[in-house]
């Protein structure tokens, strides 16, 4: 094995530091096999991270784009006196766009059959659309404007394969030939795909119109649940671990205290969702699915956590500068907060804005709540409303498209992941910049 | 136990500063420091001197009341500083440590600027009205813990950014800064190097003018070279507690004589 036995001057002497003794070479083994195991760890680790990443990527792009019908069209006065004329109104509408896009498709040279109905299947009833557009925008009679129409969601399906002519044998929502049509649009460049503003400012829609579904009103209820959450915990929650830490006498009543602090952070989150139904609405009569009673759950549950970094980063303040501001004749409260407290303020901020990352991503407790999903039909007005008034919060949301049947929600709910997943990652961000910024060697 | 002979606690023409009766310190169940009787006098260095664990340290924080940070720790006799009992419940600790001021072990400074590690303690206390009354305090605190002239340039400088010398020099001057009556230092040389040691010591017998000074040291050839008064102390009791001069030469108790010449400890 080692190449010193070969020395040229003979055979080593006994306990030559060129001979590995069996003891030596038996940690060495061992310290060698540790190593593989912990590059074996992280490897599987990574593995299932990128298989994560991958496949969330992927189910939840298309959420973020969608299939739009773009046709010039012009509409002159005298069609839309003679629309407005007649008795179903919208329906004109319609047959006047109808036509404009077969004559736009016999441009294409393409020879396809358009009917009223397929068009409805592929649009929707897209007349009351118009009529409301040129209602609202009467100066663009006669001008050509060029609208973009969502096609359903099935056409986008369609479009990304996941509906094939087989699965449409039974469909009453998209007929196998409506797919020459779309095949058509498609090869005039008619049809193409955009980005689904929609889906990332909208809110949510009914189970049976997915295109129109939006996670924007959800994330205005996360966003002020996390208000609520940042302004009662951290304070409540620095305050009461400075006190135990600093201050606090060392007795029964407080290692009772800390035991039960230790306990809460392991406590199921629902537990506080059932807790927060019995207590703040049944009791309290606080309004059902309003982001601040959300808050008030969740700060029951993040506070646990930020008090044992809070104190864990007090702790970690060494007692000698602790020391020094007393000496100099700095009561307790000053040497705290002068001296012990900014020094902890980096570990209190990352175990804060874990908390609260923590917190964003928590759905048990909000369901139980009445923060599902379905309740984000508006955007709140006013700030006010904004902690009262019905919501829903990204998780609850997400849990609620997942749950629907319509295979377009399921792809809604992992680009609703993707843009939850995003927000944690700026927080978690925020706290490693903070963290460093305020970070001070002694 | 051993017939302790009572020490003669010879305080001539100087006036008492600290004066101890009785003193007992119970850690828990622990009885860390036992009777201990000492009269501190002003202008003169103090030294405590004695085996690691004998409670030297542990005195010497009775006399600011530091040890109140303790839990357990409890603090039975009369110590007197001026003729006031300074455990006295109408004594407010943080005006005591004003009078009396303590550098530590292990130089700790703020792990903030140079300034306002000095500054800090004025501030505090409100000694200065306006920011040109700071920059003086600060400057003669500097001056006094003679490193003015390695730190005027940068006084922005992070205090943490000094060598272990300059640092301990800084926390003496964040000392002297508050005027305090009494210094007390806790094996203020332990970590420093030959040279910053003899800096250290050259500073303790300018201070000893304005303050009175007490030290406490492992090492006997400082006490010898600093103070005036040396008090030994073993196992928690005092031992001995006379003149430096005396103690060094012809100690009266046959444990002090051990202890110096190097047979205990």
């Amino acid at each position: 094995m080692t190449d010193a036995t070969l020395n040229t001057s003979g055979a080593p002497r006994k306990g030559s530091l060129h001979v590995q003794d069996a003891r030596t070479t038996r940690r060495n083994r061992s310290e060698a096999r540790f190593k593989g195991y912990g590059i074996a760890a992280i490897l599987v680790g990574l593995f299932f991270l990128a298989v994560l990443a991958v496949s969330i990527v992927r189910s939840g792009a298309p959420a973020f784009t969608r299939t739009v019908v773009d046709v010039d069209f012009t509409m002159t006065a005298a069609q839309v006196e003679a629309a407005e004329s007649e008795l179903f109104k919208t329906k004109a509408y319609q047959t006047v766009f109808i036509d404009a896009l077969k004559s736009q498709l016999d441009e294409s040279g393409l020879e396809v059959e358009v009917d009223n109905a397929a068009i409805e299947r592929l649009l929707g009833k897209i007349g009351g659309d118009l009529r409301t557009f040129y209602a609202n925008n009467p100066d663009q009679v006669g001008e050509t404007v060029s609208f973009q129409l969502p096609a359903s969601s099935r056409v986008d399906g369609y479009l990304n394969g996941r509906i094939t002519r087989d699965s449409l044998e039974n469909s009453r929502f998209l007929m196998a030939t409506d797919l020459d049509l779309v095949d058509a649009l498609q090869e005039a460049g008619i049809i193409k795909g955009a980005i689904n503003w929609t889906f990332i400012t909208g809110t949510d829609a009914g189970v049976d119109n997915p295109g129109g579904a939006g996670l924007g009103a959800s994330v205005v209820g996360s966003f002020f649940m996390m208000l609520v959450v940042l302004f009662l915990s951290l304070p409540i929650g620095v305050a009461a671990s400075i006190y135990l830490e600093e201050f606090a006498p060392q007795n029964r009543f407080t290692d009772l205290i800390e035991v039960n602090i230790s306990n809460l952070a392991a406590v199921p989150s629902i537990v506080f969702g059932i807790l927060g139904l019995a207590v703040f609405i049944q009791f309290m009569h606080m309004p059902q699915s309003a982001p601040l009673v959300g808050g008030l759950v969740l700060t029951l549950m993040t506070l646990p956590t930020i008090i044992i970094s809070t104190r864990a980063s007090l702790k970690s303040v060494p007692p000698s500068i602790r020391d020094a501001a007393l000496g100099v004749g700095a009561s307790k409260m000053q040497a705290v907060f002068h001296h012990v407290l900014p020094m902890a303020m980096p570990g209190i901020l990352t175990g804060t804005i874990i908390g609260l990352a923590q917190a964003l991503g928590e759905t048990a407790p909000l369901l139980l709540i009445g923060m599902v999903g379905f309740v984000a039909r508006g955007y709140p007005d006013g700030i006010m409303a904004g902690f009262t008034e019905a919501n829903s919060a990204m998780p609850a949301q997400i849990y609620t498209w997942a749950a629907r049947a319509d295979a377009s929600f399921y792809e809604k709910a992992w680009g609703g992941i993707i843009i939850l997943l995003a927000f944690l990652l700026t927080m978690n961000i925020i706290a490693i910049i903070l963290r460093r910024r305020f970070e001070r060697r002694w | 136990m051993y017939d302790a002979p009572t020490p003669e606690n010879r305080v001539t023409d100087q006036t008492i500063k600290f004066s101890a009766r009785k003193v007992q310190v119970y850690y828990g169940d622990t009885h860390a420091i036992k009777d201990v009787d000492v009269d501190i006098a002003d202008n003169t260095v103090t030294a405590f001197i004695g085996p690691s664990g004998c409670g030297k340290s542990t005195f010497l924080r009775c006399l600011n009341r530091m040890n109140d940070t303790i839990d357990v720790c409890r603090v039975e006799g009369d110590i007197l500083l001026d003729g006031e009992d300074i455990y006295d419940k109408k004594v407010d600790p943080v005006q005591l440590r004003a009078k009396v001021g303590m550098v530590f072990q292990k130089p700790n400074p703020f792990p903030k600027s140079i300034y306002d590690n000095i500054a800090y303690g004025p501030r505090i206390h409100g000694l200065a009205n306006s920011r040109a009354d700071l920059d003086e305090i600060v400057e003669k605190a500097l001056r006094r813990g003679a490193i003015w002239d390695e730190v005027k340039d940068r006084l922005d400088a992070p205090g943490t950014g000094l060598s272990g010398g300059q640092q301990q020099r800084l926390c003496i001057a964040r000392a002297v800064a508050t005027e305090p009556e009494v210094l007390l230092m806790d094996e203020p040389c332990s970590a420093l190097d030959p040279i910053a040691t003899a800096q250290v010591e050259e500073l303790i017998d300018e201070l000893r003018q304005n303050y009175s000074v007490v030290i406490v040291t492992h090492s006997m050839q400082q006490a010898a070279r600093v103070s005036q008064k040396t008090a030994f102390f073993h196992l928690g009791s005092l031992v001995e507690f006379d003149d430096t001069e005396q103690i060094f030469t012809n100690p009266k108790d046959e444990r002090t004589e051990s202890y110096i010449t190097g047979r205990i400890g």
